[in-house]
């Protein structure tokens, strides 16, 4: 099927098309050049066209997403769909079911979604829950940062042994990227124990968080691969970790980017970066400390973060940050799940209320707006909410109406927040507001190019992927920053979404729910030879420590239905 | 005769995944490393018991038929019944599974798995609670202390001490001799007489124990001489090691969960467990029996939001457990059909249960006699899984893997019997 989209108001950074009125061509899942004349016109005057939304930051599926789901039957009671047809039924508010989840993406007109945290022994269960989650294109990120195998590499300085083990890995459980999650502390989070900064030795491994940093930034571009290292930062949480968190930026300084596929130039992307921002010592002289990130991002041009805003919402907070689930357990008292998994992670899972009454969950708020306002070049901040730490994914509709309304940040900060946030922050100060093209930006352009997958997603030029997103709003006669409601409602519920080249949503509703996207993986191996050498030593230790059979650990083609490796020579 | 190495074992929840199993002329005839279970469910796929054959009840008596009568007949009950029960899924794999939830949407019937009569207090304490686990590798790498409560994994899970506890593991390198083994059990069964310490708690009474040692733990003294039929002592010294350990790892089974408290009493071991991370390290596995119980709750749990008794008569799923679970629907006669899928409740429902079963069509996907297909009015026998057909489990660690195909077969996978009988069903519900 061919399709026109006509007059519609195009944003889409990526070709530096802002707003304009230009006519975008679909023909056989790909946008092109020119379609005949039979092809179906959609009429998108008075609307605001632009690429699919890619999050490449979101817990959608595994074993600590379904451990949420399992733990909290009270997040599903009264969030629910119901079978409307093929479309299939599910529930939950904070950790929605897989076939919800793909559906509420898409009537956000988001087509791209990226599972941050896949521990490689679990994997399967991360694809088996992918092969339920409809409509999106996907891909999740192999959880490295306490791995046995790469510490003792990375103790001995064998990087090329290093780089071998992590690409034959990433290739047999079908990941995608290097993911890194609070280095050190999980592993010793396996004796009831963290690490403290970058720069405190893991118990028996002997070596420090920068150390593995450091040692997989430089793995990452010796393989080459797509995206940077994905890091979640040491001192998750806690007052004054905004050194930790410079700190650890820093050691990516002089690393190269050198992919092999896509055209990231950054070598580290920092995730999350609202809760690794904070200033004081403890939670009583806690505070903001995003002007000093921002200002570092600013002045950087390796790094790309993405923010973590916080929602002011009641959610399910999950990670691989073992100990620190654990303690949020005992500050709140809510019930808490853990899963500690042999040689390579853990990960808990704790419900948790982002009151805006509560000074600690107001200056959360205002730091992660003060992460995007204070960022100057919007490529280097990546929309997310850390779905669902901060908050769930479906407020992005309410982030960006904030980023786009100062009124609506200041409605919010006179009336309903707590006074800390005029205290300890400098959030009311800032009126800078987002453009519709900026908008762009954080929710597609640049998450695709760090993600390195810009060839066709994040952009509307000739070649991309037909993924796109139409609101009803109308930039030539609406003002955002007063209308911050209407741009709310537009992209809560998308006039139409795009899935490669068929229309998936229409009014908002998912019209199309047997829709199904790839699996992005990486297949890549770093040097044939030592890889042998590597994988026989892996089976010896496997033998030895791992639970399973070396056999059951790889991800067989069975879990893949669209598969999209991408290859790297 | 070939070999075939690195087969996990279609059994018990331990999901032992080296066997080698012998194949020859298309039969399994040997297998090396399963336990005597294990080797005798893998021998078993050409027992003598095996369904060959669909069979639908015809005056009294079972009569075969061919598969597209055997999924017409299942499809036009269940379109039927205002309330059909699917029942089962705790050995099969999990795209079956799947499909089973979708079936069960389709018909605005009830799904729930074996559970209800097993662990289901587990995921209602899990709810209330949390649920502080770790896989069993690190058990076997770093545990110096391993508490059996209320289960006997010398016989139901006979290679899961030797695999996970008695192995040498990385930071315990002499293995048993690392370890500090608690049984907490009524009886003197053969898993406590390899205990360091028995605690031989009166039948029952569970709970108390766990209050007591709670007590200890937080610093409080015992004022009577035995808290459950243990001595104060005794109880004393227990926790005097709990609080010494590096890493603890209580495991538990039906012994706690099927006896008096029932939920309560796991409430009290999951508080247990978290309260002792102030002193050490400290996890718990539940002891879960068939090899892929675990995997429907975890399937379930990523399709609806919920582990089990999902009710799907208002169109989205719904979660109700004392309502909504499978003996709450037969006992209360609710349940005008019911199809059970790789289980026998057969044998392990309560009579009242039974009864409601005798009146109701029930169709069983089954591969062998059971208790259940004598109840049945359709019995469809699958491939076996980890034998004649592929497929995923899910270890009571919720470490997944793959199970093997072995040899080839005529029979359909119950994934595909499912996917007939969910494509039949729609044609009938479309026809109503
Ligand atoms: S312990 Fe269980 S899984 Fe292992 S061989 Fe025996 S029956 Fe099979
Ligand atoms: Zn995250």
């Amino acid at each position: 099927m061919e399709y026109i989209i006509k007059n519609g108001n195009v944003f889409d950074p990526a070709n530096n098309i802002n707003g304009e009125k230009i006519d975008i061509c679909i023909s056989n899942g790909k946008i092109v050049e020119a379609v005949k004349d039979s092809a179906k016109v959609i009429d998108a005057s008075n609307k605001i066209v632009m690429p699919g939304g890619v999050d490449l930051h979101t817990h959608i599926a595994g074993g600590k997403v379904n451990l949420g789901r399992l733990l909290r039957p009270e997040d599903s009671k009264d969030f629910y769909e119901s079978k409307v047809g093929n479309k299939r039924s599910g529930s939950g508010f904070s950790v929605p079911s897989t076939f919800m989840t793909g559906y509420q993406y898409a009537r956000m007109g988001y087509t791209t979604a990226m599972e941050a945290a896949m521990p490689p022994i679990m994997a399967k269960h991360t694809h088996e829950e992918f092969l339920d989650t409809p409509l999106l294109d996907k891909g999740a990120y192999d959880l490295l940062g306490n791995n046995w195998f790469v510490m003792e590499y990375l103790k001995e300085g064998n990087l090329d042994e290093c780089a071998a083990f992590v690409a034959w890995l990433i290739r047999v459980t079908k990941g995608y990227a290097i993911k890194i999650v609070n280095p050190g502390g999980t592993e010793a989070w396996g004796w009831g124990g963290n690490v403290q900064g970058i720069n405190d030795p893991v118990p028996y491994f002997d070596i420090t968080g920068a150390e593995i940093i450091k040692g997989l930034g430089k793995v990452n571009e010796m393989i080459g691969l797509p995206h940077s290292i994905h890091l979640h930062c040491n001192d998750l949480g806690q007052p004054g970790n905004y050194e930790t968190t410079l700190k650890s930026f820093d050691l990516l300084k002089n690393i190269e980017a050198n992919p092999k596929y896509g055209e990231r130039d950054t070598s580290l992307h920092a995730t999350h970066v609202q809760f690794h921002s904070y200033g004081g010592t403890s939670w009583r002289d806690f505070e903001s400390e995003a002007p000093a990130i921002a200002d570092y991002v600013n002045k950087n041009d390796h790094i790309v973060i993405d923010v973590g805003q916080v929602t002011l919402d009641e959610t399910t907070t999950m990670t691989a940050d073992g100990p620190m689930e654990y303690d949020l357990h005992k500050l709140t008292g809510f019930k808490w799940a853990n899963v500690d998994i042999e040689l390579e992670t853990g990960s808990g899972v704790v419900p948790f209320i982002y009151s805006p009454k509560s000074p600690v969950s107001g200056v959360q708020w205002a730091i992660g707006m003060e992460l995007f306002l204070l960022t100057n070049d919007v490529n280097k901040v990546v929309l997310t909410t850390d779905h669902p730490n901060a908050g769930p994914f479906i407020r992005y509709p309410t982030v960006i109406a904030w980023l786009l309304s100062n009124k609506y940040r200041t409605d919010l900060i006179e009336n309903s927040l707590h006074p800390w946030v005029q205290k300890k922050t400098s959030v009311a100060t800032i009126d800078r507001e987002y453009s519709l093209y900026e908008i762009a930006q954080t929710t597609r352009s640049a998450a695709a190019k760090v993600l390195g997958l810009s060839e066709t997603k994040g952009h509307l030029g000739v070649g991309a992927d037909a993924d796109i997103a139409i609101y009803s709003f109308d930039p030539e006669t609406q003002d955002p920053s007063t209308e911050y409601h209407a741009i709310e409602e537009a992209f809560a519920r998308a006039k139409y979404v795009f899935k490669d080249g068929e229309i998936i949503v229409k009014d908002g509703e998912v019209v199309k729910p047997e829709g199904y996207g790839r699996t992005f993986w990486i297949d890549s191996q770093y040097d044939s030879e030592l890889e042998n050498k590597v994988v026989e030593d892996v089976k010896i230790k496997f033998k030895k420590y791992y639970s399973i059979n070396f056999d059951s650990y790889r991800v067989h083609d069975e879990y893949i239905r669209k598969s999209s490796p991408i290859k790297l020579s | 005769m070939e070999l075939v190495k690195d087969v996990p074992c279609p059994f018990c929840g331990t999901l032992c995944d080296d066997i080698i199993v012998k194949v020859e002329d298309n039969e399994i005839i040997g297998t090396i490393n399963a336990c005597r279970i294990g080797h005798s469910k893998f021998m078993d796929h050409k027992s003598a018991t095996r369904y060959t054959k669909p069979l639908i009840r015809k005056n009294g008596s079972l009569v075969e038929v061919d598969m597209d009568e055997a999924i017409d007949k299942t499809a036009e009950i269940l379109a039927n019944s205002k309330r059909p029960l699917l029942f089962g899924w705790s050995s099969t794999e999990c795209e079956a599974m799947g499909i089973g939830v979708n079936l069960a949407e389709e018909l605005k019937g009830v799904i729930d798995n074996t559970a209800t009569v097993c662990h289901g207090p587990s995921l209602l304490a899990v709810q209330d609670t949390g649920y502080p686990v770790s896989t069993l590798g690190e058990v076997k790498n770093r545990a110096d202390v391993v508490i059996y409560w209320g289960c006997n994994p010398f016989h139901a899970h006979p290679r899961h001490i030797g695999r996970h506890v008695f192995s040498r593991g990385f930071f315990r390198n002499r293995g048993r001799s690392d370890r500090t083994v608690i049984v907490v059990d009524p009886r003197k069964s053969d898993t406590a007489k390899l205990a360091d310490i028995h605690l031989q708690v009166d039948s029952g009474r569970d709970y108390e124990l766990l209050d007591a040692l709670r007590s200890v733990m937080n610093g409080h003294e015992i004022p009577y001489e035995t808290v459950a039929g243990i001595p104060r002592d005794t109880i004393y010294q227990a926790v005097d090691i709990l609080g010494k350990a590096q890493f603890g790892i209580l495991f538990f089974g039906m012994g706690i969960t099927m006896t008096a408290g029932k939920n309560r009493n796991i409430d009290a071991g999951i508080c247990t467990i978290q309260e002792l991370n102030q002193f050490a390290k400290y996890t718990l596995i539940p002891m879960r029996g068939h090899y892929n119980v675990n995997g429907f709750n975890q399937v379930c749990t990523w399709q609806t939001g919920y582990p089990f008794c999902v009710d799907f008569a208002t169109g989205y799923p719904r979660y109700n457990p004392g309502e909504s679970g499978s003996n709450d629907l037969l006992q209360n006669k609710e349940a005008d059909s019911m199809m059970v899928v790789g289980s026998d409740p057969g044998a392990h429902f309560p009579q009242k249960a039974l009864e409601r079963m005798a009146e109701i069509p029930v169709i069983a996907i089954e591969p062998h006699r059971t208790p259940t297909t004598e109840l049945a009015d359709i019995i469809i026998p699958p491939a076996f899984v980890g034998v004649e057909t592929e497929g995923t489990a899910y270890r009571m660690d919720s470490i997944p893997i793959r199970m093997k195909k072995l040899v080839e077969t005529d029979l359909l996978s119950d994934k595909e019997i499912m996917e007939k009988i969910l494509e039949r069903t729609k044609e009938f519900i479309a026809s109503k």
